[in-house]
């Protein structure tokens, strides 16, 4: 590209709930597309190569680390699954008044939170 | 019509009637994504035991494969879409652009492959 100026980017702007829920949906969004895919390939793959690949599958995803990758994971999914509900209503043109917007940039990254708490507390208490 | 600037050559042009097929694109897989993740979480909650054995008795049921294999489509369609995005919004310079974007192809359509592959390997009963 040549010189022309740019707008400034995220550095210059004071952080407020819409900016954040934006900034989410794409973070989100974007890591579930990087890691979380792999995940599901590797998933899908392990289970088709026989008990001993997904011995190994289950090891990586069992461990520490792992869990971290997993609970992120479904933080990530049920964060962009918010976000993208939020989308939906924004699309048909609803949602636009200053404080429904405030306050569904605030209710869907907390509905994700405790959603994803919910979908573990199903998985560890079965 | 200017000539000078970027803008001066495009404005007054209309606009390029291309962006609604990817926005909607992306809404469509979004609605898929929605109704099979949402079966896959259940799925998951329900069966408690995530060995092997268990794990492939309930993905080679056909409700199970063919769900399986829609939720790929549907999920990497839209990582497709979205990484695409992500692209056109920070990589600038034209050449590494098009390699950024023809490496995501490959990505998300092998990735996508392998994974429908290995569901309809153990669904028409290979080894495992």
């Amino acid at each position: 590209m040549n010189q022309r100026p740019l707008s400034p980017h995220l550095q210059v702007w004071r952080w407020g709930p819409h900016m954040l829920v934006s900034i989410l949906h794409r973070a989100t969004g974007d890591g579930l597309a990087l890691v979380g895919l792999g995940v599901l390939v590797w998933w899908l793959g392990a289970l088709a190569s026989g008990p001993g690949a997904y011995a190994t599958f289950q090891g990586a995803m069992g461990s520490p680390l792992g869990m971290v990758v997993l609970v992120g994971l479904s933080w990530a999914f049920f964060t962009h699954l918010m976000s993208g509900l939020r989308h939906f209503v924004l699309d048909i043109g609803a949602g636009y008044e200053l404080d429904t917007n405030r306050l569904w940039s605030i209710a869907s990254p907390i509905i994700a939170i405790v959603l994803t708490a919910a979908f573990w507390a199903v998985i560890l208490t079965r | 019509m200017g000539n000078g600037t970027s803008i001066g050559r495009v404005r007054g042009l209309g606009a390029a009637h291309e962006g609604p097929h990817h926005w909607l694109l992306q809404r469509f897989t979004a609605i898929g994504n929605v109704v099979l993740m949402a079966w896959l979480l259940v799925s998951l909650a329900m069966l408690g035991d995530f060995g092997h054995a268990n794990v492939v008795k309930w993905l080679v049921h056909p409700v199970s494969a063919t769900a399986m294999i829609l939720l790929v489509v549907s999920l990497f369609w839209h990582a497709r879409l979205g990484l695409q995005v992500l692209i056109e919004d920070y990589v600038h310079e034209a050449g590494t652009k098009f390699a950024a974007l023809a490496a995501l192809n490959l990505a998300t359509i092998g990735g996508g492959a392998f994974a429908i592959f290995s569901v309809a390997k153990l669904a028409f009963g290979g080894i495992a």
